[in-house]
């Protein structure tokens, strides 16, 4: 690979011609050379397909079914009265406190968030086939698009939790200020493990049948149906690995306030994500240089 | 040379073929059509090439291309299927990177390998049209401006905010194709859209190609209509087998081009199960013109067995044509399952050229086999020939002509 006829033969333009050329904008294609850059402000640039995208999922989803919009609330309502018949009245799990409907629907609410989420990005890459193998853009706007889809869903559940607290007389207190952290939180979460299953995808579709799965296991390792105060207090920062645990119990904390707030647990939940988001954000750059040769 | 708007240098692609074949099914189509005719080479080479079936196989679907566009220049780049043509323009269009080379491009791209990606069947045309024109590259504002232009072109003012579901086949592809005749990129390259919707509207989708090609802006086509290539374009890029084997004035490329790509005569073994034909050639003599002699077989008879053909000159334009459904001729037998069927052309009308012939076969109910430009016959010997002017400048006929020269001086003014 050291000599290559095309490489040998490369004349760097005279200076005149490179200032003459400047002005318009170029783009240079090179082989592709393992890990390269993000590129996040040519992902910006894109913005506006970004929004296009989004945008044409929820209204596809939306102009596809019978109940619509009705179903951003059926879900995570049927699942809370589920839980809070089984887990709350039947098996009485401790629920720190709070009435075990707003206890559980608080923790479904992100929960909900990040699973439609890590599916929508985990398909996204191989659901949009025909644009990645027909036009350009930045690979990383349909993963980030198929995350962000969930925020209208998000948005239509929560009327229903302002409702279920003014029910049981639950006041905010300041601590929901810190709330878009904690939606956010969840956003990179998703995204940080459906980049990575989303590129995965393209090469072993064996990852469509995975994601189920992962999500059915993840739910019952997170603090959704129970507190995260079952856990013994010095794994509780180890429980913290799975960040999604750190992301619910933030979210009761930041919704009622009554719990403590998940200090240690958090923390290592961040970092967990961080780490997941930036390796997961270099592996897809790395592999969608084939994206459209092996999709 | 202060003006490149392309330049590409020792550009090469690699893909590998025969990996992974459960997930096939869900492979695109287009991936599909750029592995078929490399699977098909192997199977030709006889697949016994040492290499164990389920291991890797690579295959260099472009090895070592170079060239250089100026801005302005219209390119057109033709080339069988599998010459690379539309794995050059993935790379341009950096929607694929090359293996090997580099490529700069100088200037905004607008690259067009099909019209309506991103179309949602579920969306109206308004909402498609705004869809369709981010995933191509424009800003909002500038749909928004373009927005009429784009629904009158289309034709389409009743409809616009009719899901495209709704839509004809022909009215989804004039929606679509508006859209992308909007864009206004300074370099733009496209990939065989011009086929689009009827008659009436491929001439004006061809029109407004023309005007794009004629605006300044920089212009790389690929296409298999020959045709379209000459109107459009003003240099050709012959590629084949990964390699450009010519680069040159159109004419010389498409020349190059259907001559290279043809024969006297052919053979095939075709399905049993189908009338088709199974064997065809072509000769010319002096004084006797072009003999056609078609062979064809069928599982059950064909009443009558009827052959088309259509005389064609290199440039992609048909000359001429003839069959026993339009043209009934005397001897057609009843009904036939097989035999050959002789067709003598005369050819005192037609200068000395390369003619090619498409020929298909079919019966009263129905047409069957079809093979484009499936032969090629040399019109002329040559010998003892004068210059004349090419064939693209003055026509493929010669027909008899009677002057008359009158000595006497023209009256100025008197009328």
């Amino acid at each position: 690979m050291a000599t290559l006829p095309g490489e040998a033969l490369r004349v760097d333009p005279p200076i005149a011609l490179a200032e003459a050329q400047s002005a318009r904008p170029h783009v240079a294609i090179r082989p592709a050379g393992g890990w390269t850059g993000l590129e996040l402000r040519e992902l910006w640039q894109y913005r506006e397909l970004l929004f296009f995208l989004i945008w044409r999922d929820i209204k596809v989803r939306y102009k596809q079914t019978a109940l619509g919009a009705t179903w951003a609330v059926l879900q995570p309502v049927f699942t809370m009265v589920v839980f809070s018949l089984f887990f709350g009245r039947l098996a009485k799990v401790p629920s720190d406190g709070i009435p075990y409907p707003v206890f559980s629907y608080c923790a479904l609410l992100p929960w909900q968030l990040f699973a439609y989420a890590l599916a929508e990005s985990s398909n996204s890459v191989v659901a949009n086939e025909r644009l990645v193998s027909k036009v350009y853009f930045p690979r990383l706007v349909i993963p980030v698009a198929g995350v962000l889809a969930g925020l209208v869903d998000f948005a239509i559940a929560f009327v229903v939790l302002i409702f279920l607290m003014l029910h049981y007389g639950i006041a905010p207190t300041w601590t929901i200020a810190t709330l878009p952290l904690f939606v956010l939180l969840t956003i990179l979460t998703a995204l940080a493990v459906g980049l990575w299953l989303s590129a995965l995808n393209v090469q072993y579709r064996d990852v469509r049948y995975t994601v189920g799965f992962l999500t059915q296991i993840w739910l019952f390792l997170s603090p959704v149906a129970y507190s995260s105060s079952l856990v013994p207090v010095r794994w509780r920062a180890l429980y913290g690995l799975n960040p999604m645990a750190g992301v619910i119990e933030g979210f009761r904390w930041a919704l009622v306030g009554k719990t403590a707030a998940p200090g240690a647990m958090l923390a290592v939940s961040v970092l967990m994500v961080m780490l997941l988001l930036v390796g997961g954000l270099f592996y897809f750059r790395r592999m969608e240089n084939n994206f459209a040769d092996v999709i | 040379m202060s003006d490149l708007a392309i330049r590409c240098e020792g550009i090469a692609k690699q893909y590998r073929i025969g990996q992974r074949e459960p997930y096939r099914a869900l492979r695109d189509t287009l991936t599909d059509a750029v592995t078929a005719p490399f699977r098909r080479v192997r199977a030709a080479l006889g697949g016994g090439n040492g290499r164990p079936s389920n291991g890797p196989a690579t295959i260099w679907a472009l090895k070592d291309v170079c060239f250089e566009v100026k801005t302005g220049e219209v390119v057109g780049i033709i080339g069988r299927n599998g010459a690379g043509k539309s794995t050059l323009l993935k790379i341009l269009s950096r929607i694929t990177k090359p293996t090997r080379g580099s490529a700069d491009i100088y200037g905004r791209v607008g690259s067009l390998l099909e019209v309506g990606t991103g179309f949602h069947p579920e969306l109206t045309g308004r909402e498609n049209v705004y869809l369709n024109g981010a995933i191509l590259g424009m800003q909002k504002a500038e749909v928004a401006r373009k927005f009429d232009e784009i629904v009158a072109f289309a034709e389409l003012e009743e409809f616009i905010d009719t899901p495209v579901k709704r839509y004809s086949s022909g009215m989804y592809m004039r929606l679509a194709f508006s859209v992308a005749a909007h864009l206004e990129p300074e370099i733009m390259l496209v990939d065989e859209v011009l086929a689009v919707g009827d008659a009436q509207f491929q001439a004006k989708c061809l029109g407004k190609m023309q005007d794009v090609s004629r605006s300044g802006r920089t212009v790389v086509f690929v296409s298999h209509s020959m045709p379209s290539i000459r109107r459009l374009c003003t240099r050709g890029l012959l590629l084949s087998k990964g390699v450009v084997e010519l680069d040159g004035r159109v004419e010389e490329a498409v020349e190059r081009y259907l001559v290279h790509n043809l024969a006297s005569e052919f053979v095939l073994d075709p399905d049993p199960q189908k009338p088709a034909i199974t064997r065809g050639s072509a000769t010319w003599r002096e004084g006797s013109g072009i003999r056609l002699e078609v062979s064809f077989s069928s599982p059950t008879p064909l009443v009558p067995p009827v052959l088309g053909f259509v005389l064609g000159d290199t440039f992609g334009n048909p000359l001429f044509g003839s069959n026993g459904r339009f043209d009934p001729h005397p001897g057609m037998p009843e009904a036939m399952e097989s035999g050959t069927i002789v067709v003598h052309i005369a050819t005192e009308a037609l200068r000395p050229a390369t003619y090619y012939l498409s020929l298909w076969l079919g019966d009263h109910y129905g047409d069957y086999c079809r093979l484009e430009r499936c032969l090629t016959v040399e019109v002329g010997t040559g010998a003892g020939e004068t210059w004349r002017p090419p064939q693209n400048a003055i026509g493929s006929f010669q027909l008899q002509t009677r002057w008359e020269y009158d000595p006497a001086p023209a009256l100025s003014g008197a009328r």
